[in-house]
């Protein structure tokens, strides 16, 4: 077929920021798909709660402790969070190194009390069903702690090598950043499903 | 095409009662609830097969109706896509109405199935992987209530409640020319009710999926008159007949020294297993495992002898017995009417 | 001409059309050999390696369900034991389900989206590359064990308890739910990628408005996926948690419940007869438009259908469990949510039938095909309203007559718009035509030895009897009907058979297609049979919804762009207006390891748990190697 030019795109950038990212709509893509499966089992929690005689079958309610301070580590983490966000929008390659060092520390630190949090269940995942979906919650959100702490490391490898000073790593940055916040977020209402439900 | 049901109808009512065609199926009903039900699937085949024709003749139209001749893509006109669209508009607000009525009869239907009454005839059946164990309850007189798997008999004209339970996986209770179906299910209980509106011999069938032997876990309802089921009901509660000859003695002794015993109980022996059906009356019952085989001396026999042949995985093994041992057990078993 | 005589930043405005037809062509290339083959993005050969995959599961699970026809042809029949029947009916089932209709129908999503929305290569091509190779490791995994008499032999929804821990002995059911991971994994990674293809990378001036509508049906089917695909993720995870660690999902005796597989089963299992559907819908009209030679009528009514359709999906569940004993007020709701779906569908009905009358239909092969869909499916749909009744449905679930229905609604609804569709782009994808002749044959063969097979399974389920029994006795009277049914099969098979040699026949023997073989008005037509490795020498820009019937003679195109690097455009979601020049990735070994390390994983998790844990390094090594830039032109910005 013949061509009829009708528009010249020469002077458009090269890489495209947030909204004009296809990366970027990825990660809200896997957000969405992972929010639902966060969203299924607390549905399971609260299906296998309506059914019980009692809830926590067989067990007390968890100790705070550990998961509380897993929750405040996780809640201050966003704030480093936002300005790494900020860095990475205004390119500042000494800023982000810094801001990346801080949320892979930041990023691992809840994984100490995490080591906690399942003895402080009180309840064995092959005890009863009660066990079994509250390691799952668990066990799930720790595998995305973890997926992105390694993310985050790989990222503040890459930061630090002739690779890193380029548009596409800071949107990079700001892609882990976000699904940080995500993390972070569907925590909050497994956090009250495990720790405050059977406290009510 | 629809009106291939008409006579396929007729020829099933035909032979209502022989036993055969007819006997689970939900185009022959017997019952108050499956009467109701059929009533309800006729209803939705006369709508539906209207809707198909409207369907179909106006595709038939569209498809081959005169027009003017061209190939080119025509440009749009405003006023013919708003008047087509008034007409899709129109058919989307009759679809409406007609599914709306469709909700609203069948609401109305399921409320009509489960009528509370005080005459109520109760059983509790538990199904296993793969036979059916029917336990005749009786609040009052507990010396009464009595096992008969895979077997029920109800008496005409009085609703049966059906109380449903399972074990090991999910089983379904059908019997289709009496109501609909409804599932066993570990951990939860469940219910059914029916009324027999007349004599007869209707087939039941597990209708969820529960193994290796799901094809083979049918069950037999037999309705009859109240005189009837009161005589078989006495029947049922006394203990198991005494063996009457040699060959059915020593039958009753191998049935009671060797495995048998284990898994069966024979009220009125020493026999007292629960992990098979009850076998007091086994002789009485018109078929043995399940639906799989008439009751004659014959298939009891080959029964015993190779249960895993017939029924590959059923959880009755094949117990190592001489041919006399298998021939007397045999004789014993066909003599427990 | 070599890389190195293009200054870096070339545009396209400095070759002429030839020079930059080669240049183009050497920049996206697929490399020859086995490297070139594992290592390649392109989404046209990894959707033509899907199809031909797909279709490859459909022909394997079409002769099981040849051997339970004949084992269903006489009573008592002895041709497949009970243990075999049981593995070869759930294989039959998951395979026909997740191995070849939804993988299908993504499949076509994967070729055709990309050049019907005027881009070069699909949203993440990596990730495109890596969800074949682990959606292809599912199905061998599947038919392996079915040939290893492993098979899974607990039905397609592999209802607890009898795929537990306590009843499903061996890895028959491990093995199931494992296939269930691959497939999804790989579906919900094409959906992604889809879904950020329409969202970004529209042809300029490609506004909502003006999205093709099999581009609109794959993007609500991906939703769907996105949303649904993680309920059997779940449910198939903590199955073979119950399994292989003991715990108690789905244990009544510890507080576990039997009804939550089927609850989180079908909350999955409904969206995804939809999902197969709806890309058969888009498929519809999109035959529909070029063989009625109109623009469809009630476009925005179509569009609106199929996002009702799909949020309708999330609420009807429970109609697989109307007999279960739920309580009776919540069964009638979702009586009318079912029987509410029949609006979206009968609204897309009205459409076509109200194109097709104002059209000048031309009786081509595919537009034969969507006749027979309309016929067929129609009634696959209203029996679909009549087991939306509770009561009604107390007599037929579990018989026959749902079996009838959804083969109605699965070769009627999608298989029968999938042909077409493949009749229908085949010139594209291959360069050559089918045959118009057997095309006809085929259709009518398939139309008539569907309804003689399905039609009388009705009947067979309103005479008692129930599915997946592996035999019956002749007391039962089956067994006229259940022959009839069994040798029309035989025509299906035929027929399915002569389609297979046509498609094989025609891609060596075939006239050759041109450019637009049929007058469509969409891009894919606006570019060479088959597409050059770039799709497209220069990004279409569009103004309206039928491009190529408003502007018959040439086509408006972008131009700017760079030559030293894969590079396409990105435009903002609502009207499409260009955001940048954005790079895409170049063929990579990577995406094909990182398969191969998941496979491994997934297979020995199957035997132990810590196989998570060891497993997960090599996965991790290949992703880092995967994503960790190479210095290419890709990466500039
Ligand atoms: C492509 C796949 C597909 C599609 C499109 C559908 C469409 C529908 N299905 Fe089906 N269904 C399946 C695949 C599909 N189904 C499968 C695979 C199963 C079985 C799973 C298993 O157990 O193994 C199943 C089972 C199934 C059940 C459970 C039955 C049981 O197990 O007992 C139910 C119950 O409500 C149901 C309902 C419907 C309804 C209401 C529609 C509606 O969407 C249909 C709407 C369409 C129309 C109604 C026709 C067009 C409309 C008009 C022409 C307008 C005029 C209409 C009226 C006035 C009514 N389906
Ligand atoms: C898209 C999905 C799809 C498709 C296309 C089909 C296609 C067919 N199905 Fe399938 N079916 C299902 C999905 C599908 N089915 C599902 C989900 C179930 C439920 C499973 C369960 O209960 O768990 C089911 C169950 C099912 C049953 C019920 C089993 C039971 O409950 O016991 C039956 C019975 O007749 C059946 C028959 C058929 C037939 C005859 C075809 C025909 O259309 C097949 C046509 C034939 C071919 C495609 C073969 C052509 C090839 C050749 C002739 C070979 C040539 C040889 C070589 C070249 C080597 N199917
Ligand atoms: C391990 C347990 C076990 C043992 C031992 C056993 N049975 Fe059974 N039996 C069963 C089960 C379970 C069934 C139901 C099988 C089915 O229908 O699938 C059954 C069924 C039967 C039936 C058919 C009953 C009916 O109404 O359908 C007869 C008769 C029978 N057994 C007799 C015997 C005899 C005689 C022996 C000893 C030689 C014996 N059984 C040993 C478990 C056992
Ligand atoms: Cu019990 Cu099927
Ligand atoms: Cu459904």
């Amino acid at each position: 077929m013949r061509h009829r030019a009708v528009l010249d795109v020469s002077d458009l950038p090269m890489h495209g920021l947030e909204a004009a990212s296809p990366t970027w709509w990825g990660t809200f893509g896997f957000m969405l798909l992972e929010g639902t499966g966060f969203a299924l089992v607390i549905a399971i929690y609260l299906y296998l709660l309506s059914l019980a005689p009692q809830w926590p079958i067989g067990a007390q309610p968890p100790r705070l402790g550990p998961g509380t301070i897993l929750t405040v580590i996780l809640v201050i983490s966003i704030v480093p969070n936002y300005w790494i966000l900020k860095w990475a929008r205004e390119r500042d390659l000494r800023k982000v190194r810094v801001g990346i060092v801080v949320m892979s520390l930041l990023g691992i630190a809840p994984i100490i009390p995490r080591a906690f949090e399942f003895p402080a269940l009180g309840i064995s995942w092959d005890s009863n069903a009660y066990g079994s979906i509250l390691w799952t919650m668990l066990g799930l959100h720790t595998t995305h702690i973890v997926t992105d702490v390694a993310d985050t490391l790989v990222l503040a490898a890459l930061m630090f090598t002739r690779h890193g000073d380029n548009p596409r790593r800071f949107g990079d940055v700001q892609d882990n950043a976000l699904y940080w916040n995500f993390v972070v977020l569907t925590w909050l209402p497994l956090y009250i499903c495990i720790y405050w439900l059977p406290r009510l | 095409m629809r009106s291939g049901f008409k006579p396929l109808l007729g020829a099933v009512c035909a032979f209502p009662l022989s036993g055969c065609i007819g006997w689970q199926s939900a185009l022959s009903p017997h019952g108050a609830q499956s009467g109701s039900l059929l009533r309800l699937i006729w209803l939705f085949v006369v709508v539906c097969a209207v809707v198909w024709i409207l369907v179909i003749v106006v595709l038939a139209v569209a498809l081959f109706r005169r027009r003017p001749i061209g190939n080119e893509p025509p440009l749009l006109e405003p006023s013919r896509e708003s008047r087509l669209n008034g007409i899709i508009a129109a058919a989307t607000v009759m679809t409406v109405l007609v599914i709306g009525t469709l909700t609203l009869v069948s609401f109305v239907a399921t409320r009509g199935l489960d009528s509370a009454d005080e005459n109520v005839l109760t059983l509790r059946m538990r199904g296993f992987q793969w036979w059916w164990e029917i336990t005749y309850l009786d609040a009052s007189r507990p010396d009464r209530i009595f096992l008969s798997p895979n077997e029920i008999h109800v008496p005409v004209g009085r609703p049966v409640r059906v109380r449903l339970s399972a074990d090991d996986v999910i089983h379904s209770f059908w019997v289709p020319s009496l109501a609909g179906k409804k599932d066993l299910i570990p951990g939860r209980d469940n219910a059914i009710t029916f009324t027999a509106t007349r004599p007869g011999v209707y087939r039941g069938q597990c209708a969820e999926f529960c193994g290796l032997q799901h094809a083979h876990m049918a069950f037999l309802v037999i309705a009859e008159t109240p005189q009837s089921f009161e005589a078989w009901r006495r029947s049922q509660i006394a203990e198991a007949a005494s063996p009457s000859n040699d060959e059915e003695k020593r039958g009753q002794s191998v049935f009671t020294v060797k495995a048998c015993a284990a898994c069966h109980t024979v009220r009125g022996t020493s026999a007292s297993g629960s992990l098979g059906p009850d076998l007091t009356h086994v002789a009485s019952r018109r078929y043995i495992a399940s639906g799989l085989l008439e009751t004659t001396r014959g298939s009891l026999a080959a029964w015993i002898a190779d249960p895993q042949t017939l029924k590959p995985g059923s959880n009755m093994p094949s117990v190592p017995l001489s041919s006399d041992e298998l021939r007397d057990v045999s004789a014993y078993m066909a003599s427990l009417k | 001409m070599s890389t190195s005589d293009i200054a870096p930043d070339a545009r396209d405005t400095a070759l002429q059309e030839k020079a930059l037809a080669e240049r183009l062509a050497s920049l996206w290339a697929t490399p020859r050999g086995i490297l070139g083959a594992l290592s390649t993005v392109d989404h046209k050969i990894i959707g033509r390696r899907y199809i031909v995959t797909a279709f490859i599961f459909l022909l394997l699970g079409g002769v099981l369900a040849l051997a339970i026809r004949i084992q269903l042809a006489r009573p008592e029949n002895r041709f497949l034991g009970a243990d075999i029947y049981n593995q070869v009916f759930t294989v039959h089932g998951s395979n026909m389900m997740f191995l070849f209709a939804v993988p299908v129908m993504e499949a076509f999503g994967v070729y055709l989206v990309p050049l019907m929305v005027g881009t070069r290569n699909i949203a993440f091509p990596r990730l495109n590359a890596f969800s074949y190779w682990i959606y292809l490791a599912g199905g061998i995994t599947l038919w392996a064990a079915l040939a290893l008499d492993m098979g899974p032999d607990i039905g397609w929804f592999a209802y607890v308890p009898l795929s537990g821990p306590q009843f499903g002995a061996g890895k028959r059911a491990d093995i199931w739910a494992q296939m269930i991971t691959f497939t999804e994994l790989s579906a919900l990674a094409v959906a992604v990628e889809i879904v950020v293809t329409v969202f970004k990378q529209r042809a300029p001036g490609m506004s909502l408005d003006r999205i093709p509508l099999f581009v609109w049906s794959m993007l609500v089917t991906s939703f769907l996926i996105i949303m649904a695909m993680p309920a059997i993720m779940v449910a198939s995870t903590t199955l073979i948690l119950d399994r292989l660690v003991g715990t108690h999902f789905y244990n009544p005796a510890e507080g576990g419940d039997v009804l939550l597989w089927q609850h989180l089963f079908w909350f999955f299992g409904h969206p995804e007869v939809y999902i197969i559907f709806l890309p058969a819908v888009g498929m519809v009209s999109s035959i529909v438009t070029t063989f009625a030679r109109r623009p469809i009528v009630g476009y925005l009514p179509l569009v609106l259908a199929l996002f009702a359709t799909g949020i309708l999906a999330f609420g009807l569940w429970v109609h697989h469990m109307f007999v279960v004993g739920l309580p009776r007020v919540g069964e009638s709701f979702f009586t009318a949510s079912s029987m509410a779906i029949a609006v979206p569908n009968g609204i897309q009905i009205f459409c076509w039938l109200a194109t097709l009358w104002d059209g000048r239909p031309q009786f081509r092969t595919p537009l034969l095909f969507v006749v027979a869909f309309i016929i067929t499916f129609v009634i696959g749909g209203l029996t679909g309203v009549m087991v939306a009744s509770v009561p009604l449905d107390t007599q037929v679930h579990d018989t026959y007559f749902v079996v009838a229905h959804f083969h109605y609604v699965l070769i009627g609804g999608a298989v029968f718009p999938l042909l077409g569709a493949v009749y229908y782009w085949y010139p594209k994808i291959v360069g050559r035509m089918m045959n118009e002749r057997l095309g006809r044959w085929v259709v009518a063969l398939l139309f008539v030895g569907f309804n003689l097979t399905f039609f009388p399974m009705h009947i067979l389920g309103l005479i008692g009897m129930p599915r997946r029994v592996y035999t019956y006795g002749p007391e039962m009277h089956w067994g006229g009907l259940n022959l009839f049914v069994s040798l029309s099969a035989v025509i299906l098979a035929v027929g399915f058979v002569l389609f297979f040699y046509d498609a094989i026949r025609s891609a060596f023997s075939g006239e050759i297609a041109p450019e637009n073989p049929w007058g469509a008005p969409t891009l894919e037509w606006a570019t060479s049979s088959p597409p050059p490795s770039c799709n497209f020498e220069r990004i279409p820009v569009v103004s309206g919804s039928y491009p190529l019937w408003e502007e018959p003679h040439a086509l408006s195109v972008a131009t700017g762009l760079r030559i030293n690097r894969r590079e396409l455009l990105v435009t903002s979601i609502s009207d499409a207006s260009p955001q940048a020049r954005e790079s895409s990735p170049r063929n990579s070994i990577w995406p094909f390891l990182a398969a191969i390390a998941s496979t491994v994983m997934l297979l020995s998790s199957i035997f132990s748990p810590w196989a998570v844990v060891w497993g997960s390094v090599p996965i991790a090594v290949t992703l880092i190697m995967w994503f960790w830039p190479k210095g290419t032109p890709e990466d500039i910005s």
